[in-house]
């Protein structure tokens, strides 16, 4: 019978929790809290810390945390402050960017957007030492910075729809709301704004990548866990006494596609797949409304979209003359004792 | 382990069932209507059909247009003065029948609901002047917006049904008080009008008005510039006010447009010239015809705002294509197809309240401007 051995970690170890490595450098030390959790350790490793803050962790917790707390109180206000209508409404509600009125100012009421730079700019300060925290903290352990710089390439899109674009096209109008469906309405909008963005070239390698991210992590994952039964994920154990999980691993996609990743290259076939969506993703964003207007005009221009036939339809706005108001009657017209008499028109005489 | 297993499976397809609750469950059908390959197809679910509606039949048969005219047998008559008082009679009983019907409310039922039991002439009762005015309306409709409603023309009945206040009306949405407290910026709230997405809800008045411009956001041109400065916001409102052209016909976007470029009139379907047209019709017909009778309604027949209930898409076709299903009701109503001799009321000088005379003046000039030769 068929059987799925992995959904869940099937050894868990107990014993004195594992402290970690020493500082290399003048490092704070880690809160030595530490514990076991079950069902923690279905999922994942079962030993819960210790754990590093330090002070960029918490800087950015502080400023994150302050950054949800005005989103959601804003959302709280804008239903009244009743909190069944938060909960019932939630995934409607958004805390949203100033008005096209304002421009690219600092300088916005709170109530017509200032709460959304505030929150805006809490959020980016909460992102960008997340990120510092991602490479010390890989600095501190002997690691490279890859996770640094993946993540740098999410922060790069987010920077670009929120403030580089903004601020180019010169009004923060242009940045995306905070909120579930609001967000989401607002890149149906965009798109529809600048022409269909699938004509975006970059669009559509940020999707390939994307997708191919997907068609990586399903081909890496099922092949570790097809595997697992010779302890293929058991990096360690591999080295002291190896098997032939990795070998046949190899095998099966020498066998069915000629060629074969590495243990490690693919992972940097993942890492780049996953980086460059975000990369590609932001160009395209960034050329959108600055460089290109209408991203389907553009693809007829070069060849990137192919042409259907004409349906023949015209634009009735270019023919069309509206009824005229026809002479007035007197006889015809419905009076009103009561009101004023019409005062002449301004153009009347003209 | 293997009762986890199951428990888990379990759980996920209960997740799944819940997550799936607003879609509708059962076939549906699809059908191609336009190239090949490009997606253009109406979807329609034959599980929720949505009944075009019972036309009700003339009162009875059309008298012939012979005998003495309505306004030389009757008083105070100023708009349908020129029919016979024959025809005349069979319009009140059919414009009773749709409007107030006898299954109307008591105090609506009858001619009483807008006449003057004592003195029929009698303008007193607003429901009368407002009538009056929603004839012409009617009649407009009829002889100068054949580019939209063809030869089916309307009637009352077409958006009334039955109803003192037709079921599908808008009115002004309240303006930004510039506080937080319960501003959602005229969005965000789960609303039937833009099938319950966030996007604006309050796009009638920003479309629907005599004054309000096209709703086009998309550009020309390739490259940016300062021909159009629409912004996402503006896009926002487009989309909402197109949900409501989808959710009044019953039909996808690919009704009107090939999908790939909204904005291409060579690439959009001939419904969206037609649709083009109805929007041309509804906007002057709610800026020449309804709101000039703001000061006519008593307060509870106007909006928060006190505006009045104005017409959008939904009033006429309530979730059809065509109204009514395309019957042909409005050739038994021959006082209803056209102005009446003489001219159409302008609403300017006709309507008490109207805000300015300068709109119809400057309506009128690109026409006179038509008519010189320019």
């Amino acid at each position: 019978m068929a059987s799925y051995q992995n959904i869940f970690t099937q050894v868990q170890l107990r014993g004195h929790p594992e402290m970690g490595m020493p500082h290399k450098d003048d490092s704070e030390p880690r809160i030595p809290v530490t514990a076991y959790s079950y069902w923690m350790g279905k999922l994942g490793q079962a030993q819960l810390g210790p754990l590093y803050l330090g002070k960029l962790g918490l800087a950015s917790l502080l400023f994150g945390g302050l950054s949800i707390a005005i989103m959601g109180l804003n959302m709280l206000a804008s239903v009244n402050w009743n909190p069944n209508r938060f909960l019932k409404e939630f995934f409607w509600l958004a805390l949203e960017p100033p008005g096209p009125e304002w421009g690219f100012s600092v300088y916005v009421p709170l109530a017509e957007g200032g709460w959304w730079i505030i929150a805006g700019f809490f959020l980016t300060a909460s992102i960008l030492l997340w990120w510092a925290r991602t490479y010390l903290r890989a600095r501190a352990l002997g690691m490279g910075t890859h996770i640094a710089w993946a993540f740098a390439s999410a922060i790069w899109l987010y920077l670009v729809l929120g403030l580089i674009r903004p601020f180019l096209l010169g009004s923060w109008s242009e940045a995306v709301p905070f909120g579930i469906f609001p967000h989401l309405d607002w890149t149906a909008a965009f798109s529809i704004r600048y022409g269909n963005l699938f004509y975006n070239p970059f669009h559509a390698l940020s999707i390939a990548f994307l997708y191919g991210s997907t068609l990586l992590f399903a081909m890496h994952g099922a092949t570790i866990l097809a595997v697992g039964r010779y302890g293929g994920e058991r990096e360690i154990e591999q080295i002291y006494d190896r098997g032939t999980a990795s070998e046949r691993a190899g095998l099966f996609w020498r066998w069915t596609m000629g060629f074969n990743a590495t243990m490690e290259s693919i992972h940097r076939w993942a890492w780049w797949f996953a980086v460059l969506t975000t990369l590609t993703g932001g160009i395209g964003i960034l050329l959108t409304g600055t460089v290109v207007d209408n991203w389907y005009l553009w693809a007829q221009e070069h060849n990137f979209a192919p042409a259907y036939p004409d349906t023949g339809v015209v634009d009735p706005s270019t023919t069309f003359i509206p009824p005229s108001e026809a002479v007035i009657d007197p006889n015809q017209m419905v009076e009103d004792p009561g009101a004023p008499p019409v005062a002449p028109s301004p153009v009347e005489g003209n | 382990m293997l009762t986890l297993s199951k428990l888990s499976a379990m759980a996920a397809l209960a997740i799944a069932g819940l997550s799936l609750t607003a879609c509708e469950i059962g076939p549906k059908q699809s059908q191609q209507t336009g190239y090949r390959g490009t997606g253009i197809v109406q979807i329609t679910d034959p599980q929720n059909v949505v009944s075009p509606g019972e036309v009700p039949p003339p009162p009875y048969a059309l008298p012939a247009p012979s005998g003495p005219k309505a306004s030389e047998v009757y008083q105070n008559v100023k708009v349908l003065g020129n029919i016979s008082q024959e025809e005349f009679d069979y319009t009140m009983a059919a414009i009773t029948q749709w409007i107030v019907p006898a299954n109307a409310p008591a105090e609506q039922a009858g001619c009483n609901y807008c006449h003057n039991a004592e003195n029929l002439a009698d303008d007193s009762k607003y429901t009368k002047v407002v009538a009056r005015r929603m004839i012409q309306m009617t009649q407009n409709i009829n002889q100068n917006y054949s580019d939209h409603v063809k030869q089916t023309g309307v009637t009352c009945y077409t958006c009334h049904r039955g109803n003192a206040v037709p079921k599908y009306v808008w009115t002004d949405p309240a303006p930004s008080d510039g506080r937080l407290m319960g501003n959602k910026r005229g969005q965000n709230t789960p609303a039937s009008s833009v099938a319950y997405s966030s996007l604006p809800i309050g796009t009638f008045a920003k479309y629907m008005r005599g004054k309000s411009g096209p709703a086009r956001v998309i550009s020309k041109t390739i490259h940016p510039t300062t021909a159009n400065v629409q912004s996402v916001k503006d896009a926002e409102g487009n989309y909402a006010i197109m949900m409501h052209l989808s959710q009044s016909l019953g039909v996808n976007c690919t009704y009107c447009h090939n999908s790939r470029s909204f904005a291409r009139w060579e690439q959009s379907s001939p419904q969206r010239a037609l649709a083009w047209y109805g929007l041309q019709m509804v906007k002057a017909t709610n800026e020449n015809y309804i709101h000039p009778l703001t000061s006519v309604f008593p307060a509870n027949r106007l909006g928060p705002q006190g505006d009045p209930y104005k017409t959008n898409c939904a009033t006429c076709h309530q979730m059809q294509r065509k109204p009514l299903g395309g019957a042909q009701m409005a050739k038994d109503y021959p006082a209803l197809l056209t102005l009446a001799p003489g001219g159409a009321v302008s609403p300017a000088a006709a309507m008490p309240g109207m805000e300015a005379p300068a709109p119809a003046a400057a309506a009128a000039a690109p026409a006179a401007a038509a008519a010189a030769g320019n």
